[in-house]
């Protein structure tokens, strides 16, 4: 079914629902890669004008990808919540941009279920940052592992403390100084340059042992493939949380050698350790714009509405954490500091009203027009849009993965911005090891007692 | 003095564990000046890496100086802008340079150098002719048929492919500036792939990444090279079936060693082996 749209003398005419969502994407480099996107800025704005009149129940009732070809279609369809989705199924999707800047937090958690990442996608490509803003912060999510992340008024970190070689002093002596900043209460989530298992279970028992010694109530986690993770819980390594990236399709999240039925494992096996003390989120999912299309497994999709998917992907494991890794990916995708902005607002919108903990790294390559400036700003937007974590890399700087993402520096000028709070059982640790005051700021003292507590650790 | 008593002490002993920037310091919330202004430059350095032009000429006169015989190339990309949005443009010859090769092919050979701008031209202008420069004995002395030198502009690895195909070589060697780190913006990566011909995929080639004067030098590094284009001649094949077993035979190998057959394109949040992958080059 075609869609068409007046504008004075011309008329825009788009063949399928495809076209019409990809054309009314504000635009991006990866979409113009792709073939997909509107032609002028006249097409684009027709698009949305043609767009705000397609019915929720049409988006829901024209899958973009057929159910027969792709299982992340199919887990959308089999799961949609319909009795949800009732309370908006009889709206355009731009009624659906005003009854979301009206409803209030509980209406948001209430439709969360019926709420299709196509339909996520669809209403915010309508929306400017300011509605992308307002009703991602009406729309909390909150997970519980070893402490409660997502309550409102509260910021989580993940301390990121990568090494070029995996050397374990090097990580520990990164740990401790993101940790005398206050950060590690989303996680403290290595990515090891190394994929095996014996590499994997060197830096588990690391990180397991630390959590241990300080009794800190957070989680750690080596960011490596789900079949690593999973060969390591079988040898009875410690593993709080299980991570794998994921994308919008079946054959993207191929291209990953990961499916449905393996993170479903997975998810089993960490659930039978259980180590999780006041809740049993253990999945952490890392996404991004652009991975589908890099796989070559786009089916012709706009690369906002693809990534919206990857979180219906993510939100069947009842994750703790998951983020959009928003510039990382390169300038082919998102070219510079605007579009890395646009597409992070985008992605922790749809994931908050989608009912997914979404976390952002925000972050740039040195071959993207973007610099700190940019992130500064972005960091800024999604304070105030309730991000439930950022990342912590020492100095913004990680020296593995060659990008820039925020700092322990960073999400302490978000705090004292924003008055936002950590998790509140990770507050309270800090509090009991002397690096905190009781307003939750930063003692002076460059983390003497953390030192203190742990002589002879990264000696 | 103990770790309690001076805890400045003890952070300095803890940065000296990692080349990750911590023990900064703070200004309230923010970091001390001199902390922002370290970081700007290490960002200037690498944006210049990334938009500095290659300067053709020179690098032709240097591997020329060593004897051998340079070609100029350049992709179907016009301009850098360009080259940064299409990355399938970067792989392809442009017109004028696929007829110029075909041109200057000759009898089949067994190997075909590519030194190539990539994203860091700085990393050639540095690093190529100190590379070839340890490479040209070993060539010599393995008395493989050389093409002439190609020297790519506006390129991505699998430039390459097609370089390589019109040249009739066995296998490509590309020598490319990589995507700059904060802290390397003068990276040289190595592919070797191979039976080259467009349409290659990066699971069919080997490489060498970081090599430069602070991590892979050129020497261990010419040497793992040598060691890959003798083997993938042998055996007849590169990527993921051709594991580097070079530091068997090199003792001590300095910085980074090589990231075999696993490297792709622009890798999303996952290259697929779960984490983040380290990107160092761009294809």
């Amino acid at each position: 079914m075609s869609y068409r749209h007046v504008v004075g003398p011309r008329t825009f005419v788009f063949a399928d629902l495809a076209e019409l969502m990809a054309k009314a994407s504000p635009p991006r480099s990866g979409d113009r890669l792709a073939g997909l996107a509107a032609g002028s800025a006249e097409e684009c704005v027709a698009a949305r004008w043609c767009l705000a009149a397609v019915p929720l129940s049409e988006i829901l009732a024209r899958p973009l990808i057929p159910y027969e070809a792709d299982d992340v279609t199919r887990l959308i369809l089999d799961t949609h919540d319909a009795a949800a989705f009732a309370r908006v199924s009889h709206l355009t999707v731009g009624d659906f941009r005003e009854f979301l800047l009206t409803a209030p937090s509980e209406t948001l958690a209430v439709i969360a279920p019926g709420v299709t990442p196509e339909i996520a996608a669809a209403v915010s490509k309508i929306m400017r940052n300011q509605d992308l803003i307002l009703v991602a912060r009406k729309a909390r999510v909150v997970t519980r592992l070893r402490n409660t992340i997502g309550l409102p008024g509260t910021l989580a970190v993940r301390l990121q403390p990568n090494h070029p070689s995996d050397d374990p002093a090097g990580i520990t002596a990164a740990i401790l100084d993101g940790l005398a900043y206050g950060c590690g209460d989303a996680c403290i989530g290595i990515n090891p340059v190394s994929d095996s298992v014996q590499g994997l279970t060197g830096l588990l028992h690391l990180l397991a042992e630390l959590i241990d010694r300080f009794a800190i109530p957070t989680q750690g986690c080596v960011l490596t493939h789900v079949t690593t993770t999973l060969e390591a819980m079988n040898r009875g390594v410690p593993v709080d949380l299980v991570f794998q990236s994921i994308a919008g399709t079946q054959g993207a999240n191929a291209s990953f050698g990961v499916t449905l039925s393996v993170l479903k494992e997975a998810q089993e096996a960490a659930l039978a350790l259980k180590r999780g003390t006041v809740g049993d989120n253990v999945m952490y999912f890392e996404t991004g714009q652009g991975s589908a299309l890099s796989a070559e497994a786009h089916h012709g999709i706009d690369q906002q509405t693809l990534e919206a998917r990857a979180y219906a992907v993510a939100r069947a494991f009842r994750p703790l954490l998951v983020n959009t890794v928003v510039g990382f990916i390169g300038p082919e995708y998102l070219y510079d500091g605007k579009e890395i902005i646009r597409a992070g607002l985008e992605d922790h919108f749809c994931g908050k009203l989608m009912g997914v903990p979404l976390g952002v790294d925000v972050c740039y390559t040195n071959h993207a027009e973007a610099d700190q400036d940019d992130m500064d700003t972005l960091l800024t937007l999604l304070g105030a849009a309730g991000v439930t974590y950022v990342m912590g890399v020492p100095g913004a700087d990680d020296v593995m993965l060659n990008y820039q993402s925020t700092s322990f520096h960073d999400q302490l000028y978000l705090r004292e911005v924003m008055g936002l709070k950590r998790a509140p059982e990770f507050s309270e640790w800090l509090a009991r090891m002397g690096l905190t005051g009781p307003d939750g700021a930063l003692l002076p003292g460059g983390g003497a007692p953390l030192l203190a507590a742990a002589p002879g650790l990264a000696a | 003095m103990s770790r309690e008593d001076d805890p400045a002490g003890a952070w300095q002993r803890l940065a000296a564990l990692t080349p990750a920037r911590i023990a900064l310091g703070r200004a309230g919330a923010g970091l001390p000046t001199r902390e922002v202004l370290r970081f700007g430059l290490a960002h200037a350095q690498a944006r210049d890496a990334v938009h500095t032009p290659l300067d053709a000429e020179a690098v032709q006169a240097g591997i020329a100086a060593l004897g051998f015989t340079p070609l100029m190339a350049a992709s179907a990309a016009p301009d850098r802008a360009t080259y940064l949005r299409r990355p399938d443009l970067g792989r392809r010859l442009d017109e004028a340079s696929a007829v110029a090769l075909a041109a200057a092919a000759g009898d089949p050979v067994d190997l075909a150098l590519v030194v190539a701008d990539g994203l860091s031209a700085r990393a050639v202008h540095e690093g190529a002719v100190p590379l070839l420069t340890a490479l040209k004995p070993a060539l010599a002395g393995s008395g493989w048929r050389l093409a002439p030198v190609v020297v790519a502009v506006q390129a991505r690895v699998a430039l390459g492919d097609a370089v390589g195909a019109l040249l009739k070589a066995r296998a490509v060697a590309v020598l490319i500036g990589e995507r700059p780190g904060l802290s390397s913006p003068d990276s040289l990566g190595i592919y070797l792939t191979f039976d080259p011909r467009p349409g290659r995929s990066d699971a069919e080639r080997n490489c060498l990444s970081n090599v430069r004067a602070a991590g892979l030098k050129p020497e261990p590094a010419a040497f793992k090279l040598h060691w890959l284009i003798d083997q993938a001649l042998t055996r007849r094949l590169t990527g993921v079936a051709l594991k580097d077993e070079s530091d068997r035979l090199l003792a001590g190998p300095e910085g980074v060693t090589s990231i075999t057959g696993g490297a792709r394109d622009n890798p999303p949040p996952s290259a697929g082996e779960g984490s983040r992958a380290p990107d160092p080059e761009q294809t």
